[in-house]
């Protein structure tokens, strides 16, 4: 193999596997320290400078950092990183000036942004203290999106939602509220630099064709709208039987917040095997702890109306059967169609995007599903001047990639109203600092803790079930958080190998405690794969590969169970080893200083 | 300073029969200086433990003073050991050995240890041919008191300050084979390929089983002239042969260049399968593995391999004719033979 280039900014960024796996690439570990260091403030702003949410998304994200967390390779379950994340956001002090301080400096240019959900919020963030005027438009009452309208509050109080929205806007934003952009023509025509789309994905699926729908209209809703309906305060209460139709986060929150509203016996209905649904683990786990039935296997067949009112729905009983590519089919079982009895139905089986309001004729290219054609690095639609983002871009994900496509699509409004080469992108902000303090002294805490995960402690069922505004999980209290806070690897703590100063002692082979140094004869990397002390058998994870040694050998490190402890360094008697922290910060149209040098206690 | 271990292992870390990985054989984490050789012989003494699948209760390790005799704190923490007093490690091991003859005996011993304050015990145990596994990790100096020469230092070498050794070096491997010693080898901290499988077959070997490695002292003895360095070991190493051990009796399908493969049976029934480098030199043949030792002398090269092995000579126990049983499994009535058998006894002396 050549020796690994990590010169390249994305080798040591893909050891740091939360930060990877993260859309937003934001520096886990190292916020994880600055909690362990209760620098709650310093916290937040490492988050807020990456993922612009933190409090939000301490609460609500989707954590594709916690499957991918090395703690899962190493033990089992990955460091609870979304709720000490919400420790920052619930200890910090003032973090607002921290932020970039308004009024900016006009730079002339003028940007609109369509829907007022995360990823607008983002882009807005990025280019207003670049001096953009910016005008956002939604047509709720107040910004935040899908946060707003399909969270429920007992999962996502309206003050942290409102306080993170409002650190935005208070940025000089113009807001349109209560407006509904109709036309995309009249917004080109008002002369912006640039547009950008950020509207989501509106349109709940509904099951038009199924027996009785219309029949039962009245007592049938479609899920995201019921939930918008509540959080406006338009809807107050709901049936005591109530069926949710769907195995996603949407049927979760749906079901939830019904149990909130009067319904005492509410059932999920979901086609799928328990396993196999859409929602995350945690979100089932709380709905099941609420009293909430979930029923897998079964594909609705009609809903029952009674002298037209709904009396319940009739379901089929599948099973789950996969061919040799392991592809799902749900074939019917003998057994006999299933009734439940039901007061209400809330369909929750996925959204859709939606552009009546995008004329045709503008010149905008449309695939044959009606989604805009949009450059998956700029951004960009066919109409140079119109950008994509969150949902509206590429159909529905969650807020955390919302918020990686604001940053990016806020870089392509730059570059474009700049006039420059929108593919030619600023590389991202990077830093490899060493952490040696002494001989074998490091400036991180290197030792390994053996702990498992910490649970987040939640309110009682008995108040929580009464008010639909009384937020479920608690938070980790600060003593708890600082001992999840240790099981965190340090993995952005790079193991930095100097061939030069090598001199072939063995001392980190011998030490390392999950084996992961070998010194070996080069081969390809198949080869080289199977002759290390233990073979390297993730081929995700990279090997680290040094240039030729004196006796002719290479060093070859396998990335996959590094526990980041520092022994191989420690035991090193030249320094050819070194533990580098790594700072990689995502390229982003208003870049702030990092790690925030700015604030000192 | 890191002064404990991660508690993690790699999850697919191979296991041996009897389902233990290498953790199970390790120690404490080292205090020696980062980078010392004795580290990797500690390592290579767990990976062939390890390899042979050795219950760790049924190994003691026992070592004087120094750099040396501190590691089997790093080895084995399973295992028995004893920390003893300087140069006095063969007395020790003697005695245990007599009581339970069942164990696996790690001498674990220095240049210091061995060559200067503890040569008169070490001459007597290898003629006594006590059943052990005698290691010098030989580094040519002290390094404990900051790295004066020691007795195997080179005539000739250059310390850490800059002077020259003036005085002859004791050849320890020589002198082992000199006094009867019936397994010698010599090898280095830095090549575990050849030294792993000597140790396993040293400790097949039923008789005084002596390796002599060199193991560089980064902190003192590792400078330009020293002839203990990393650099200068591996320039003038010459590894005589290529070492397999077999624990078994199977047929061996590797095949080697005719004429240079030998096969030499220890005593259990397990071989040490030698591919021989050097041809003109026969390991089981006394005079032509001294000659061997004192023409690489003379060409300043350091001989590693196995040097001499002989499987014929009696061990301490056989020689003495001891019981059979180690003397904790001796049941009342193996001690007390009896009021007719002490009758018949004194009747012999009558």
């Amino acid at each position: 193999m050549k020796p690994t280039n990590t010169q390249d900014p994305e080798y040591y960024h893909k050891v740091v596997d939360c930060q990877y796996a993260c859309p937003a690439h934001t520096p886990v570990p190292e916020y994880i320290r600055l909690i362990a260091a209760e620098k709650f403030t310093e916290a937040y702003m490492v988050n807020w400078e990456s993922n612009v949410f933190p409090g939000v998304l301490g609460r609500t994200c989707d954590r594709p950092c916690e499957p991918a967390c090395r703690r899962v390779r190493v033990e089992e379950e990955p460091v609870a990183i979304c709720r000490l994340k919400r420790v920052a956001a619930d200890n910090k002090g003032d973090v607002k000036k921290h932020m970039p301080q308004g009024p900016f400096e006009p730079n002339g240019k003028r940007v609109a942004l369509i829907g007022g959900g995360p990823a607008s919020l983002t882009v807005a963030r990025d280019l207003a203290p670049l001096g953009y005027e910016i005008h956002l438009f939604d047509e709720q009452v107040a910004g935040g999106g899908m946060m707003r309208s399909q969270i429920p509050s007992f999962r996502l109080p309206e003050e942290v939602l409102n306080e993170e929205v409002n650190f935005i806007l208070d940025m000089g934003i113009h807001t349109q509220f209560l407006t509904y952009v109709s036309s995309l023509k009249d917004v080109m025509e008002k002369g912006y630099d640039a547009v950008f789309v950020g509207t989501g994905a509106p349109k709940g699926r509904d099951l038009p064709k199924l027996p009785g729908r219309k029949e039962g209209d009245k007592h049938i809703h479609i899920g995201i709208e019921w939930l918008a309906n509540v959080a406006f305060e338009h809807t107050k209460a709901i049936s005591k039987k109530v069926i949710v139709l769907g195995g996603g986060n949407t049927a979760m929150d749906c079901c939830r917040t019904s149990r909130r509203l009067g319904g005492n016996q509410v059932k999920v209905v979901v086609r799928s095997p328990f396993e196999e649904m859409k929602a995350s683990p945690w979100e089932k786990e709380d709905a099941l702890h609420e009293d909430i039935e979930i029923i897998d296997n079964h594909v609705p067949l009609s809903f029952e109306v009674e002298n037209g009112k709904l009396i319940g729905m009739k379901f089929q009983k599948v099973k789950a059967v996969y061919d040799e590519n392991g592809k799902r089919q749900l074939l019917p079982t003998p057994e006999p169609d299933v009734f439940i009895e039901s007061d209400e139905v809330l369909i929750a089986i996925g959204q859709e995007n939606s552009f009546p309001w995008i004329e045709r004729d503008l010149g905008m290219e449309f695939d044959q599903w009606g989604m805009p054609l949009v450059d998956e690095l700029t951004f960009q639609s066919t109409l140079p001047k119109v950008f994509f983002g969150g949902d509206a871009a590429f159909g529905p994900k969650n807020v955390i990639t919302a918020v990686a496509h604001g940053h990016q699509a806020a870089v392509s409004i730059h570059l474009f109203c700049e006039g420059q080469d929108l593919r030619n992108r600023p590389s991202p902000y990077t830093n490899l600092v060493s952490q040696k303090m002494g001989i074998h002294e490091w400036s991180y805490d290197s030792s390994v803790a053996i702990d498992q995960r910490y649970i987040v402690p939640q309110a009682s069922k008995k108040l929580t079930l009464k008010d639909r505004k009384k937020e479920v999980e608690l938070g980790f209290d600060v003593a708890t958080a600082y001992k999840e806070t240790q099981r965190c690897l340090n993995c952005d703590v790079q193991t930095v190998f100097t061939e030069d100063r090598c001199i072939e002692c063995d001392a980190c082979m011998d030490v390392c405690p999950t084996s992961c140094i070998t010194f070996t004869v080069n081969a390809e990397e198949p080869d080289l794969r199977q002759k290390l002390l233990v073979p390297a058998e993730n081929p995700e994870q990279d090997l680290l590969v040094s240039k030729e040694l004196k006796t002719g050998r290479v060093m070859v490190k396998d990335e996959d169970v590094c526990l980041h402890c520092g022994l191989c360094a420690e035991r090193c008697p030249t320094s050819a080893w070194d533990m580098q922290k790594y700072f990689y910060s995502v390229t982003k149209a208003h870049q702030m200083q990092a790690p925030l040098p700015q604030i000192q206690k | 300073m890191s002064y404990l271990k991660p508690l993690f292992r790699h999850p697919k870390l191979p296991k041996n029969k009897l389902g233990y990985t290498l953790k199970e054989y390790e120690g404490s984490l080292s205090t020696l200086c980062a980078g010392c050789g004795h580290d990797s012989i500690s390592a290579a003494i767990v990976q062939a433990c390890f390899e042979m699948s050795v219950e760790p209760h049924k190994v003691a390790k026992i070592s004087g003073i120094g750099c040396s005799s501190k590691t089997p704190t790093y080895f084995l923490g399973n295992s028995h050991g004893f920390n003893s007093v300087h140069g006095r490690m063969p007395s020790v091991a003697t005695g245990a050995s007599m009581a339970n003859k069942d164990m696996v005996y790690f001498g674990v011993s220095g240049d210091g240890d061995s060559a200067s304050i503890g040569m008169g015990q070490f001459v007597h145990v290898i003629r006594r041919n006590l059943n052990m596994v005698y290691i010098v990790m030989n580094n040519g100096c002290y390094g404990l008191t900051k790295g004066q020469d020691s007795a195997t230092a080179d005539q000739g070498s250059k310390s850490k300050a800059g002077s020259i050794n003036p005085f002859q070096a004791i050849d320890l491997a020589s002198l082992a084979i000199e006094l009867g010693a019936s397994f010698v080898a010599q090898s280095f901290s830095g090549d575990k390929q050849q030294l792993v499988p000597l140790i396993k077959a040293a400790m097949h070997h039923k008789g005084f089983a002596f390796l002599n490695v060199v193991s560089p002292c980064v902190t003192f003895n590792n400078n330009p002239g020293s002839t203990k360095s990393y650099d200068y070991v591996r320039e003038h190493i010459e590894a005589t042969s290529t070492l397999d051990f077999v624990p078994e009796m199977p047929e061996i399908k590797a095949s080697y260049e005719e004429g240079k493969s030998t096969r030499i049976a220890l005593h259990d029934g397990s071989l040490i399968q030698l591919n021989k480098l050097e041809t003109d030199w026969d390991v089981e043949d006394r005079i032509s593995a001294v000659n061997a030792l004192q023409q690489a002398r003379v060409k300043n090269e350091i001989l590693t391999g196995l040097i001499y092995v002989n499987t014929e000579w009696k061990d301490l126990h056989e020689t003495l004719n001891t019981y059979h049983k180690p003397l904790n499994r001796l049941d009342e009535s193996e001690l007390c033979p009896g009021e007719q058998n002490l009758q018949a006894i004194n009747e012999g002396y009558r």
